[in-house]
């Protein structure tokens, strides 16, 4: 169980191919709580923007609502014309996002003033009420997978093995040779491909330790009840409204993390990525060019 | 090798494109299936019981200072019951009006509002939190339900305080479309919970909910019934209404609005 990523090479199956090692890469619970995520977190994200459609304005501090000034907010306009109008306010600036912000098509095809579009909500229908049911059952899903691979992760040694930053890791030399090789596409062979490179790691530590915590802990600064239970919550994120907002701009970064996740997966090969999220075994070329 | 791979890979993209259209329309049909609705409704109980088993020592909502106090206060629901008899109460400043106190209580009693104002006030400036998202913060001063409650002896058959109100959201012709509210004796003796009868130092004005207000500090808004015409001690919520507990909960909303 505790064999992942320097685990000795698996007897390969079928014909072995010269240059071309196969290691057992990660472990069952890792692969299990994984896909898990892929479901809880995509469906978290769209009941998330549901409820978000209720009030599609975002503010700094304990307060809010329609007469205080938001950072950020997607209206629906209705021009001189009749015509409506999506606008994205953000920083003093308005941006004309008719068709995705603030003005999209419904179900039926017709405009809708609405913050984000049908497409990405859960349901996709205006419904706040089964959109929070879908994201209250899905936080608990996440919460309990998530426990689950912290726990597995510190007790196995996951983490200190596989994630934890090294001395090496963080030479500037090493970091700066990174940032090169994911600049230039350059994929990691032999002993380096069995481990994760610094850029990796920072990222996986970012997300696992700081990303998914915080959306739990700002998600509890929001309710009420848990607000008087801890009300420590309300001093470290600076409010219930700016914990709302955090909550919106971490959702987006685990979007950005998602993004470039994917991509780095179908750069790097995306069979024998997924292979290895699926079956635990991936392929390792032993020299670069084979 | 390189065909398999290709193949392989448009399998994978074909997949996972289907996987996600189906996901969609799944969940949509999910959405609208009441079977499902009710079992990832376990979700919202399991969240009621870990937080009143997080509550059991009563804690207080935060409350903040009066530099704190949103500038404005939202109206949010109703912002003038629309009934002849609310607006002869309030022509004459409420005086008429009287709040009913009855069901499983020990002696049914009416308190008008120079009653209430006599009885024990608590002031406090706290947070509303609506549903869809905002907040703002108001100071309130009540009576706590709490001493009502003492005041007409609450029947150890009594589990739950209903909240019958004067507004109907709906405009309905039958009544159906009443404000009402309920929640359990854990919240109605919980030191914040009050019935309002002045806001920010004011007496309650009309949006938001003269001549009396329910605080249930703690839980979101659409709790924090207004207009508050008569308090019921109940020992089930099934058989009002839409048998939710509340005028939200019949719609869909959680009865629980502790997140």
């Amino acid at each position: 169980m505790t064999t992942e990523l320097t685990a000795p090479p698996l007897a390969p199956r079928g014909a072995a191919r010269a240059g071309r090692e196969t290691i057992y890469r990660h472990t069952v619970v890792v692969r299990i709580t994984h896909w898990i995520n892929v479901l809880v977190i995509s469906l978290l994200l769209m009941s998330g923007l549901n409820i978000l459609n209720a009030h599609p304005r975002l503010y700094w501090g304990q307060f809010g609502a329609d007469f205080d000034k938001p950072w950020i907010e997607a209206p629906g306009l209705r021009r001189p014309d009749g015509q409506l109008e999506g606008v994205l306010r953000l920083g003093g600036r308005q941006f004309t996002t008719t068709g995705f912000l603030g003005v999209s098509k419904g179900a039926d095809g017709a405009d809708l003033i609405q913050g984000v579009p049908s497409w990405a909500t859960l349901p996709s229908e205006r419904n706040l009420a089964v959109a929070r049911r879908w994201h209250f059952f899905l936080a608990w899903l996440f919460v309990i997978n998530g426990a689950v691979y912290l726990l597995i992760g510190l007790i196995n040694g996951h983490f200190r093995r596989d994630v934890a930053l090294t001395r090496a890791d963080v030479r500037p030399g090493n970091i700066c040779r990174n940032i090169l090789d994911h600049i230039f596409l350059r994929h990691p062979v032999g002993e380096e491909a069995k481990r994760y490179n610094v850029l990796q790691k920072a990222t996986y530590l970012i997300v696992i330790f700081a990303l998914l915590p915080a959306m739990v802990a700002t998600g509890l600064t929001m309710s009420p009840g848990f607000d008087a239970v801890a009300p420590w919550l309300l001093n470290l994120f600076g409010g219930r409204q700016s914990a709302r907002s955090i909550h919106f701009i971490c959702a987006n970064l685990i979007v950005l993390f998602v993004i470039v996740h994917v991509v780095e997966v179908l750069l790097a090969g995306v069979w024998n990525e997924l292979r290895s999220m699926i079956t635990g075994r991936y392929v390792i070329k032993t020299e670069r060019g084979a | 090798m390189t065909g398999r791979l290709l193949s392989r890979r448009g399998l994978i993209g074909v997949g996972a494109a289907g996987a996600g259209g189906l996901l969609l329309s799944g969940c949509d049909r999910l959405s609208a299936s009441p079977s499902f609705q009710k079992f990832i409704g376990h979700g919202e109980d399991l969240t009621f019981h870990a937080q009143r088993l997080l509550l059991a020592g009563q804690p207080l909502a935060r409350e903040f200072k009066a530099s704190d106090i949103s500038p404005i206060f939202k109206s949010n629901g109703t912002s003038h019951p629309e009934s002849d008899d609310y607006d002869a109460l309030a022509k004459d400043g409420f005086s008429d009006w009287k709040l009913a106190v009855e069901g499983l209580v020990g002696r049914p009693m009416q308190f008008g509002l120079a009653d209430l104002k006599a009885m024990p006030s608590r002031t406090q400036i706290t947070r509303h939190d609506c549903v869809e998202g905002w907040s703002a913060i108001g100071g309130w001063t009540g009576v706590p339900l709490a001493h009502i409650l003492r005041t007409v002896g609450v029947s150890p058959k009594a589990r739950f305080v209903v909240f019958r109100c004067a507004d109907d959201l709906e405009a309905s012709l039958d009544g159906s479309g009443l404000y009402y509210e309920s929640i359990d004796l854990f919240d109605a003796f919980h030191p914040q919970t009050i019935l309002a009868y002045a806001m920010n130092g004011a007496p309650l004005a009309i949006p938001h909910g003269a001549p009396l207000r329910l605080r249930v500090e703690r839980q979101l808004g659409y709790k924090q019934a207004k207009y508050v015409m008569k308090v019921q001690l109940v020992d089930r919520l099934d058989n009002i209404a839409s048998g939710r507990g509340g005028y939200w909960e019949d719609r869909g909303y959680e009865w629980y609005a502790g997140i």
